[in-house]
């Protein structure tokens, strides 16, 4: 036939194919991803008084309620690490997991008018929603670094060196970890509104059901400490704290069945996605 | 034909898309929860719209109901309908906005869709940023952009003004940027729902020659929805004419708009007005126009030169002084022809079906055909207009040509409009 010359060839059918997960496509689109980022950051901060300058202002207010609620009335150990230091690491990491996952619950709904107008692969929408988290991630260690380095003079914490070569993969698994449940809760409340006003209470609680304002020794041996190892998020935020702060263990089996909840909440959330993406206009 | 040598850029084969009415599954988690525990234990679904039975099962909408289509490389097609006939839901299959509920669609070619000039941009940002952002939305990547930038400033006319937020601008400087990203993609397939009704004069102009250059010079495939005839007659070699989401008519374009007219003729007397859905400005009003009729004409075909006599059956739940009766001539295309009034107002008596005789002189129209509209009003104390009831496109009715009108030289509308005046008198001074 004539029309197979042709390099772009484009079949809709009203069969959806579960397993084409479309990567290519997106990656035909990392352009759009990268301005997609660039769009969130220098909007974020037009028109207020202090601009960019909020990226370190809010963790540093963060981590202060942190030492004083956490640390100060509850009494809450840190395993000899400096208070300041622990909440502000722990902030650092879980606020990067949790934007993961809240800035991604509402990419439908709140692109509905952007994706109602035009094609392009959904999920460059949710990519670089964690692109933008990795970036105020890195603004935060910088501040998390200038502490380590007043402390390490201090010689008050010791990091574990070799394994910050573990670091860039523990966030990547954060990363798609917070990604695949975004885009998982993000697919549903399309039908259910209901959905992403739990999203806010769900990611809260759960960072209590996470080692991040107290270290795990705090629980001692038992259930408790069990059912905390089990939470996929634990694992990961340990092994960067035990390379940061050396502070922490790096539980092998925990961290596979970590590696393993991220893969299958990756692969069901761009299935579910994609799914999604067809026809939520017809819903939304 | 030697349409099938040509390369195919756009199949559709029997596409359906089914809308759902009414609420969409109650809209919450916890009343489809409620529904589905209902149906468990054999209970009714408290959800469910009292009196809905029958229905429930067919609450369904078929917005295309089998569709084919077969668009040539190279070509320029309009598509046309009356509103709802689907249209804009075969744009947004094609553009992969939402996807087809039964058959498939093959495009060969990348595909820009415009339904819609400026998604995406972020009024913060500036001309430049958003060429970028709304370029790679659109499928361009950063290079490509970086090529074609200098031609997007360039035909948007907005150079001064590039590195200003959008913000700033005026709607006319947004959507001519807007159209340049989207007419300079390098696209093998352009999808447009009548975005070339912005901009001004001279811009759209503009768009439309670059519309029928690239179809016409760069090869490329335009899709085109329009209610402007006008403009499909100017950027469309082919149109396709969309009917209550069947394609009721495929071909030259002169043809499709007959066609597409002729969807909106009502040619029967009388005609049943009380059960007709008003338009928003003439619905919940106090009288209902409830039959037209004409007098010693059954079919509405008159001569040039004729009256038509004709009658409106209504009834009121007020008294109403001093009503008037408004009768608004249009072209089968929605031109407005002309309108006549009455002088003098008559009363109403309510509760009760009256009826009202007129003659509309139509001597001085053109041969065609037309529709008739009635508006019911009256004229307050403070001298405002007050809709009293009004009905749209009731009756078509046809005027033919008598033999030594216009001296026997067809009438063209297009350049001489719909009324004709006495022949011209030559005063002989010299």
């Amino acid at each position: 036939m004539a029309e197979s010359s042709n390099s772009y060839h484009i079949h809709i059918s009203s069969e959806h194919k579960w397993f084409d997960l479309k990567l290519k496509e997106v990656w035909r689109y990392r352009d759009l991803i990268w301005l997609f980022t660039k769009r969130s950051f220098t909007v974020s901060y037009k028109q207020t008084v202090l601009g960019p300058a909020w990226l370190f202002i809010n963790p540093i207010i963060t981590s202060f309620i942190y030492t004083f609620v956490f640390g100060n009335i509850a009494g809450m150990g840190t395993d000899g690490i400096p208070q300041i230091l622990f909440y502000m690491t722990g902030n650092a990491i879980w606020s990067y997991f949790a934007s993961c996952v809240t800035s991604n619950a509402s990419t439908f709904t709140g692109n509905a008018g952007v994706f109602g107008k035009v094609y392009f692969p959904r999920l460059t929408t949710p990519i670089s929603n964690v692109l933008n988290s990795i970036i105020r991630l890195g603004i935060q260690m910088i501040m998390v670094l200038i502490l380590l380095v007043y402390y390490l003079i201090k010689d008050a914490v010791s990091p574990n060196w070799w394994a910050w070569l573990l670091l860039p993969l523990v966030l990547v698994h954060l990363g798609l970890m917070g990604l695949g449940v975004g885009i998982i809760i993000s697919s549903m409340t399309t039908k259910y509104r209901d959905l992403s006003i739990l999203v806010g209470f769900g990611i809260s609680l759960w960072m209590y059901a996470t080692p991040v304002v107290y270290p795990l020794s705090q629980l001692g041996e038992g259930n408790l400490k069990t059912l905390l190892m089990i939470n996929p998020a634990t694992a990961p935020i340990e092994v960067f704290r035990y390379a940061i702060l050396g502070q922490g263990t790096i539980n092998i089996s925990y961290l596979v069945l970590s590696v393993v909840f991220t893969v299958f909440v990756m692969l069901f959330g761009i299935m579910v996605f994609n799914k999604t993406e067809r026809t939520f206009m017809d819903t939304v | 034909m030697n349409s099938d040598k040509r390369e195919i850029a756009v199949k559709v084969s029997n596409v359906k898309k089914m809308y759902k009415l009414g609420q969409i599954g109650g809209g919450t988690l916890q009343a489809d929860l409620q529904s589905w525990w209902a149906k468990v234990r054999g209970k009714e679904d408290p959800n469910s719209i009292i009196g809905s039975e029958e229905r429930s099962k067919g609450d369904t909408f078929m917005a295309l109901n089998g569709v084919d289509l077969t668009i040539y490389k190279g070509e320029a097609v309009g598509i046309i309908g009356s509103n709802g006939a689907g249209k804009s839901t075969l744009l947004k299959l094609l553009s992969r906005v939402t996807a087809p509920t039964e058959g498939e669609i093959d495009l060969y070619g990348r595909i820009t869709s415009m339904l819609e000039v400026g998604t995406g941009f972020n009024p913060e940002m500036t001309g430049r940023e958003n060429v970028y952002l709304n370029g790679a939305i659109l499928g361009m990547t950063k290079a490509e952009i970086d090529a074609k930038m200098e031609q997007i400033i360039e035909f948007s006319e907005v150079r001064e003004f590039i590195d200003t937020p959008v913000k700033r601008y005026s709607s006319g400087m947004f959507v001519k940027l807007a159209f340049s990203v989207a007419a300079h993609l390098d696209s093998e397939i352009m999808i447009m729902d009548e975005v070339l009704a912005v901009g001004d004069m001279a811009f759209q102009k503009k768009c439309l020659d670059k519309m029928r250059d690239a179809a016409k010079k760069d090869g490329r495939t335009v899709l085109y929805v329009s209610h402007n005839m006008n403009t499909i007659r100017k950027l469309c070699d082919r149109c396709i004419v969309l009917n209550k989401g069947k394609v009721i008519f495929e071909g030259a374009v002169e043809q499709a708009i007959e066609v597409y007219m002729g969807t909106s003729v009502k040619l029967e007397v009388p005609v049943n007005l009380s059960n007709t859905k008003r338009a928003s400005e003439f619905s919940n009003l106090p009288v209902t126009i409830n039959l037209f009729d004409l007098i010693n004409n059954k079919k509405g075909i008159y001569n040039v030169g004729d009256k038509m006599f004709a009658k409106l059956d209504y009834k009121s739940i007020v008294n109403v002084e001093d009503a008037y009766l408004r009768v608004i001539i249009k072209a089968l295309d929605g031109t407005s022809v002309t309108m006549t009034t009455l002088s003098k107002g008559f009363p109403i008596q309510k509760d009760k079906t009256e009826t009202i005789e007129f003659e509309i002189d139509i001597s001085r129209i053109v041969p065609g055909k037309y529709n008739l509209n009635f508006v019911l009003y009256q004229v307050d104390e403070l001298g405002n207009y007050v809709n009293l009831d009004g009905v749209k496109d009731v009756f078509t009715f046809e005027i033919l040509s008598v033999f030594g009108f216009n001296n026997n030289m067809p009438w063209t509308k297009k350049y001489w409009g719909y009324f004709y005046c006495d022949d011209l008198i030559l005063n002989e001074h010299y």
